[in-house]
């Protein structure tokens, strides 16, 4: 019976569209007051204490309170520390009054936060929005109690689930009850059980996380269900282990080949031994930098569409100052490789300090779209929205270099010149002009490269330093002059060095791979996909 | 062609008669002005560390200056390049010291450029400071470590996670970029927290190679250490570039601190500065420094750097304040000798105090580490760290750790027993 009352109550509140907390039908005024006091003293372990309070108190205004702390807007000050907060619209307002106060005092200062802070107030504010009217809030408020386990938010649980019509936010609820059920000292083994059984069926880390704090003293049926639903989920998740390390290797995979794929056209289709490629990658990164400063300044509204300036300003940059590299140095060293190593490392070198003395040493900031951040999860896999778009735009850059080689004017040319520079020419052919487009598009793409990597890496002058080397290995790998051997190459060298790094370790994992790659370059020097026939020897 | 042998005559003789006039301003100043040598990367990989260092040093000679110089004398910074290049280190502090003379010289930031000029510092006896926290293990007469000792950062940033206040952590993962300095920490931190009675089962130890930027699968990996039932944190010895990669990951993956918290000694505001913090809000960093300390001389510092710098924007950090530190008793210690002889200043600077910008004072030990008050910070979504714990007096560092075999019965003392290395339990200098 009281139960009911309870719901009706809830229920009742939610109608009204206040926020309200779980305590409502036991409200106690003067939680308020000390939950106030403790947090006026502004020690971590006391406002803890103070917001366990103030949620328990049943103030209308608790959750608002609490909110308040949570973004920094609960003040502490005046003569005789007292707290305020400062509300949504901006005006201050007596925390335990929760009236607008007008002249507030001069020395406020925000309470003071850690983590252990931050826990509880999540947690509280978890109690107190299980009945929000808004389902993500519900589903936030659901999983802020599965973290805390907190008993007393028991009752209201139970009235959210029995509310409840949405079926997810339904199953978070449920879990939420399962995770706090689990641990209750004084649940009753039935209830205990259908904990585990739910606990099992979600099949999550986090419920695994839970399953293991089982407590010493139980005993029969609830831990052998219990050990149980821990070797079930364990096994679960070993599964979805092995294809998370598929995904991480494709996408270390498509890393490489978006770093190498310029280089494949550079040093693989022309044979120029390009020691600027990295810094190629880095200018690309820094015009993804300029961009966002720009509408950092003038238009911060528009910031997520900022990549898609980034991406053909990259390609223009980086390919300007590669065609202005093979007219100026690289046409006069054809058929020198030593040279050509040598002069590009200097303007490697020279790139490197020019970058660190216009934007100084330090890392660049380059922001992350929103459609770009986080990650989503499918069954046990996480899959991170940065990596998942990195593996999309190398295949699109793949697709699209390759088509253009096929059915473009320009890439039509390049085959010929590449193939057999003389008769190409005889036949009309401005070989010149051609090998500075052809130098300029892979320069493009490595520029391509940089506004990718700038999603996951640093923008610092250094950042083509630590892909170049990778860049090498790939194209030599798959065969020197072809853009598929490209594409293998750098996915197996992707996928081997995910498959061994559980196993070996990073650092292991990488020296392994190098030993394996120079055995096989030992058995066949022209890599996975050697060219054959007479353009071997052109 | 004629013409152009012109042309290339005359700018030789241009670039001789200003190389005569350079060599002769040099001459008349090397009479009035004592030089002191600045030794940090400007180019390469530590570049990015490095080159403010040299900035603070250029920063305080300058503001030395204007009080006068030292003694009456003008200082004057000679500036040299290593090029994150551990051999050209030595090379560079040989020409420092033989070639420009130098009275004293500021700089290095890895522990293995440290022990690549320790033998030139010896064979040509000069006075190193160094400004970077480090692993210990080390106390040589010629150098004065001005960042923390393990005991000033790693150990105190452990017991306050371990403390209620800090989370109540019971679950450690350990990890490290491969290299000299992370390798020693945990293998300290490893021995105390077995000390502690952690389980060994509840330590993970993960090493990385430089420059690591792949973290997906050790995120995960720490993920799934981290649902062991029992509270989990990560002590980090990332070093460098490898950071920003790592902390995206831990945000992409949401990896909140208030689930495994990440405590890192080697990022601070510099390193912060090329990443988006919202999503990292509540990670730890363990320093003896922080730019948002609130004190009378931290903000004096601040307002004079960003004004030096002409970036209202700039930020300070921990390698500064020791630079500032270790700056200050080496003016203190010069006046305290008479002299800038470099024996009589080694022997003058243990004991000599210096305000640090923390708002207390740090003083020279004979073991030539200082005291420094130990900070923990969280970070704050605009890139700057909140101070939610800190030591109630300053530590005195440490150079050899109690806390593993064969370091613990050593000690430093260059003033009683002048040695670096004593053995408390045989009684002889030398282990």
């Amino acid at each position: 019976m009281h139960r009911f009352t309870r719901i009706a109550l809830l229920i009742a509140a939610l109608a009204g569209g206040w926020l309200t907390g779980p305590a409502t039908a036991r409200a106690a005024p003067e939680d308020l007051a000390a939950g106030l006091a403790l947090m006026a003293k502004d020690s971590f372990n006391d406002t803890a204490a103070g917001i366990d309070a103030i949620a328990r108190s049943g103030a209308p205004h608790a959750a608002a309170l609490i909110e308040a702390l949570q973004d920094r807007r609960l003040l502490i000050g005046g003569s005789n520390q007292k707290i305020y907060y400062r509300d949504a619209a901006g005006s201050v307002r007596d925390a335990a009054t929760n009236e607008v106060v007008a002249a507030p005092p001069a020395d406020l200062s925000a309470a003071r936060m850690n983590n252990r802070v931050r826990t509880a107030a999540s947690a509280a504010m978890g109690a107190l929005s299980l009945m929000n009217p808004d389902p993500a809030r519900r589903i936030q408020a659901a999983q802020a109690v599965m973290k805390s386990r907190d008993e007393t938010a028991l009752p209201v649980l139970d009235a959210a689930i029995a509310a409840e019509k949405d079926a997810t936010v339904r199953t978070e609820l449920q879990l939420a009850w399962a995770a706090v059920t689990f641990v209750k000292k004084d649940a009753t083994e039935a209830q205990r059980l259908e904990a585990i059984a739910l606990l099992r069926n979600s099949g999550t880390r986090d419920a695994l996380s839970i399953l293991r704090t089982l407590p010493a003293d139980t005993a029969g049926p609830a831990r052998e269900a219990a050990t149980s639903a821990i070797s079930s989920i364990e096994q679960r998740l070993q599964l979805w282990g092995y294809v998370q390390n598929i995904w991480y290797g494709v996408s270390l995979g498509s890393v490489l080949l978006i770093a190498a794929i310029g280089l494949a056209i550079t040093f693989g289709v022309m044979g120029v031994i390009n020691m600027a490629h990295g810094e190629m990658v880095m200018l690309g990164a820094y015009s993804t930098f300029i961009v966002q400063e720009f509408f950092r300044g003038y238009a911060p509204g528009l910031f997520d569409y900022s990549l898609a300036i980034a991406i053909p300003l990259a390609f223009l940059v980086a390919g300007g100052v590669g065609v202005a590299i093979e007219r100026g140095v690289i046409r006069h060293l054809y058929g020198r490789p030593l040279e050509t190593l040598l002069a590009t490392w200097g303007i490697s070198l020279i790139l490197q300090q020019a970058v660190r003395t216009t934007f100084g040493p330090t890392n660049r900031e380059v922001g992350t779209p929103q459609f770009m951040s986080g990650a989503m999860e499918i069954g046990g896999l996480v899959i991170t929205w940065n990596r998942l778009y990195i593996v999309i735009f190398a295949a699109l850059i793949f697709v699209g270099l390759l088509l253009a080689l096929r059915y473009t004017p320009l890439g039509l040319h390049m085959r010929a010149v590449t193939q057999n520079r003389r008769m190409a020419s005889s036949m009309g052919i401005r070989t010149g002009r051609v090998d500075a487009l052809t130098f300029g598009l892979g320069s493009g793409i490595a520029g391509l490269a940089g506004v990718a990597l700038s999603q996951i890496d640093n923008v610092s002058p250094n950042l083509g330093q630590s892909y170049i080397i990778d860049s090498f290995l790939v194209v030599v790998f798959g065969g020197v002059g072809n853009l598929w051997g490209t594409l293998v190459g750098a996915l197996s060298i992707g996928m081997a060095n995910k498959l061994l790094e559980p196993y070996a370790g990073a650092v292991l994992g990488k020296i392994i791979l190098l030993v394996a790659i120079i055995f096989f370059i030992q058995k066949r020097p022209r890599g996975l996909f050697a060219l054959k026939g007479r353009a071997v020897e052109a | 062609m004629l013409k152009r042998r012109n042309v290339l005559a005359g700018i030789a003789a241009t670039a001789l008669a200003g190389g005569a006039l350079l060599a002769g301003a040099s001459l008349a100043q090397a009479q009035d002005t004592i030089k002191v040598g600045v030794l940090h990367s400007l180019s390469g990989t530590m570049a990015i560390s490095e080159t403010t260092l040299k900035d603070t040093m250029l920063f305080l000679i300058e503001e030395q200056n204007k009080k006068g110089g030292v003694l009456g004398k003008k200082l004057e910074a000679v500036v040299v390049d290593p090029a994150s290049n551990w051999p050209l280190f030595a090379e560079k502090a040989r020409e420092l010291i033989t070639q420009h003379k130098v009275s004293a010289v500021f700089g290095c930031w890895t522990s293995v450029s440290r022990k690549s000029v320790l033998p030139v510092f010896k064979e040509l006896n000069n006075i190193l400071f160094y400004p970077v926290q480090y692993e210990g293990e080390e106390s040589e007469r010629n150098v004065f470590y001005t960042g923390a000792a393990p005991n000033q950062q790693a150990i105190p940033a452990v017991d306050y996670l371990m403390s209620k206040e800090g989370g109540d952590v019971k679950r450690w993962v350990l990890a490290g970029t491969d290299y000299v300095y992370p390798r020693t920490t945990n293998r300290i931190l490893e021995a105390y927290l077995l000390a502690k009675g952690v389980a060994k089962e509840d330590i993970m130890i993960n090493y990385t190679p430089f420059g690591h930027s792949d973290w997906q699968t050790i995120v995960s990996d720490i993920v799934k250490f981290g649902s062991g039932g029992k509270k989990t944190a990560v002590v980090s010895t990332i070093n460098g570039d490898a950071n920003v990669p790592f902390y995206k990951e831990l945000a992409n993956k949401g990896v909140k601190a208030t689930d495994i918290p990440v405590v890192a000694f080697s990022v601070g505001e510099e390193e912060l500065a090329g990443l988006d913090t919202k999503d990292l809000v509540g990670h730890l960093s363990a320093w003896n420094y922080f730019q948002s300390v609130k004190n009378p001389a931290n903000d004096e510092f601040i307002k004079k750097w960003q004004a030096y710098t002409k970036n209202p924007k700039r930020v300070t950090n921990d390698p500064m304040e020791a630079h500032v530190i270790g700056f200050a008793m080496w003016v203190k210690a010069v006046e305290k000798a008479g002299t800038f002889d470099v024996d009589k200043v080694i022997d003058a600077l243990p004991g000599i105090e210096a305000p640090n910008l923390t708002g207390g004072i740090s003083k020279m030990l004979p073991n030539h580490h200082i005291t420094k008050p130990v900070l923990i910070g969280e970070i704050r979504a605009d890139g700057q760290y909140d101070v939610v714990w800190q030591t109630k007096d300053l530590v005195p560092g440490d150079a050899w750790t109690d806390y593993l075999e064969g370091s613990k019965d050593l000690e430093a003392d260059w003033v009683g027993k002048k040695c670096g290395n004593f053995n408390t339990k045989t009684g002889k200098c030398g282990s």
